[in-house]
């Protein structure tokens, strides 16, 4: 028997898991290769749903669905967390401690972890959307910010999804006009190079938007430490700010998982950017936002580098030579206010083009949020 | 070919698209002690100007810019 094995039942782990089954539907009935999908969470989360919950257009229900409606019934489905991978020994221990899982062919999809612990300051004294708990908190502290500054600061780097944090501003100040509270409050947005975004013409267009909507513009704004009690930003440069209402983009990490196995340092995998595979052992791959590649940590990365993997891992499973390699292909929709968005798509090296917002491409995020389910059967 | 200098970090930042170079070295150095020499490997045109340019406000010592025939290699020492 050759057993696949797959660590983690989110974006990246669900889409590769259904795949399989479809690629080796005959290899699985027949007895011959086993996809075995472990993941810690009985419920598949799609995180995207957070960036509407503060603005109250989603709940955090919303982002959930039970891993076992969205898998294929070919796929084994384990939900347990695993605390160890042995790659010497092609072995995988979960949390239960007494199962030991030997792969044949292993993939983690682990994901990116928040950590707002990592500044000092930081986890007291700001709000953020990036997990269920703080963008409900956020939606409460939203409803009743009438007045002040709201920042919105980028810390983390990296940090998921290359949008959200130029998104938020320019809904938050749709948000508040439509309310009638934005002339008492100032909106300022933070990013820690030289320009709005780490893309160039993400940046000139934010650059411009944010203009228009009197959003005031820090750069080389890295955050050393913030002060809860005075409400005061230090950062690396050595400038201050103060705030009302402090929006991170909080420090990210991988998993530990990762850094014990020897696998990549601050638990992101170290691997090929074209095979995905690890570099420090043999039988492993690393997908989506765990993955050390230089692209966004994406949803659509995760479900692109799924689909190369899927083909890769066939391959060998059939005792063929693997062929299949990722290019690096990202996309992304920007939100532009409540009711206009735009959506850029690169790949590797390649530096995109941000078109013109409208409302159909605002539609067309959320229809791509609704039938997300659909994709992570596999079925889009 | 051999390096001009030892670095005890390398980053390999070519053909990085998001959030690109910059992005890259300032997510790692935050976690490297002082006097630890990184090289940030870039195909990116603007990293020649923007990385000496945050390494000034940050504070970090840029060692020296090395050109190759298709990327270069920006030495820098965390302080
Ligand atoms: C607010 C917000 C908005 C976003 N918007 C967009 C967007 O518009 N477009 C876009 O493309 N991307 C967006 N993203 C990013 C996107 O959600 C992620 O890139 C994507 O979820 C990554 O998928 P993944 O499979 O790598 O990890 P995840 O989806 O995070 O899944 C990881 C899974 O691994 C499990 N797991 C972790 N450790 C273990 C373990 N030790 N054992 C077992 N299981 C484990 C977890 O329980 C989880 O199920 C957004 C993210 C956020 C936070």
């Amino acid at each position: 028997m050759h057993r696949i094995a797959i660590v983690g039942g989110g974006t990246g782990g669900t889409v590769l898991a259904n795949q399989l089954a479809s690629e080796l539907q005959t290899e699985i009935e027949d007895g011959e290769v086993e996809v075995r999908l472990i993941t810690a969470d009985p419920n598949h989360v799609y995180k995207p749903t957070f960036l509407y919950v503060p603005f109250g257009k989603k709940t955090v229900d919303d982002a959930k669905r039970p891993i076992e409606e969205l898998v294929d019934r070919r796929v084994t489905l384990t939900i347990d967390e695993v605390t160890d991978v042995s790659t010497d020994r092609n072995r995988l221990s979960l949390a239960d401690r007494t199962t030991s899982l030997r792969y044949d062919q292993l993939v983690l999809a682990t994901g990116a972890n928040l950590e707002p612990e990592a500044v000092p300051g930081l986890a007291e004294g700001a709000h953020h959307f990036y997990g269920p708990d703080g963008a409900e908190r956020l939606r409460d502290e939203l409803a009743d910010f009438t007045e002040g500054h709201l920042v919105l600061s980028v810390v983390g780097v990296p940090h998921m999804c290359p949008a959200a944090p130029v998104e938020f501003p320019l809904m938050v100040d749709a948000w508040l006009r439509e309310r009638g509270r934005r002339e008492d409050v100032k909106i300022t947005y933070t990013y820690p190079i030289n320009r709005a975004h780490g893309l160039e013409s993400v940046a000139d267009w934010a650059t411009d938007l944010f203009e228009e909507r009197d959003i005031t513009l820090e750069t080389f704004f890295n955050v050393d430490e913030v002060d809860p009690d005075a409400e005061v930003i230090q950062t690396v440069e050595g400038n201050e700010l103060e705030y009302d209402l402090l929006v991170a983009i909080p420090p990210h990490r991988g998993s530990d998982l990762v850094t014990d196995a020897g696998l990549g340092e601050d638990g992101w995998v170290d691997v090929d950017r074209h095979t995905l595979e690890a570099t420090a052992a043999e039988d492993v791959y690393a997908i989506g936002d765990v993955a050390d590649v230089p692209t966004s940590k994406a949803g659509s990365v995760a479900h692109y580098e799924a689909g190369v993997v899927a083909d890769r891992i066939a391959s060998r499973a059939r005792g063929e030579t693997p062929t299949a390699t990722y290019d690096g292909k990202t996309v992304c929709f920007l939100e532009a206010g409540m009711d206009e968005a735009t959506f850029i798509e690169f790949t590797y090296g390649e530096e995109p083009y941000v078109r013109e917002p409208s409302k159909p491409l605002h539609l067309a995020k959320l229809g791509y949020n609704e039938s997300y389910w659909l994709t992570a059967r596999g079925l889009l | 070919m051999t390096d001009a200098h030892n670095s005890d970090v390398t980053i390999d930042s070519r053909d990085a698209s998001c959030p690109g170079p910059l992005m890259d070295l300032i997510g790692k150095v935050k976690n490297l002690d002082s006097g630890t020499v990184v090289k940030l490997q870039t195909t990116e045109r603007n990293s020649t100007m923007d990385v000496p340019e945050w390494l000034e406000e940050a504070g970090h010592d840029l060692v020296e810019i090395e050109e190759r025939d298709d990327y270069r290699s920006i030495y820098l020492e965390v302080n």
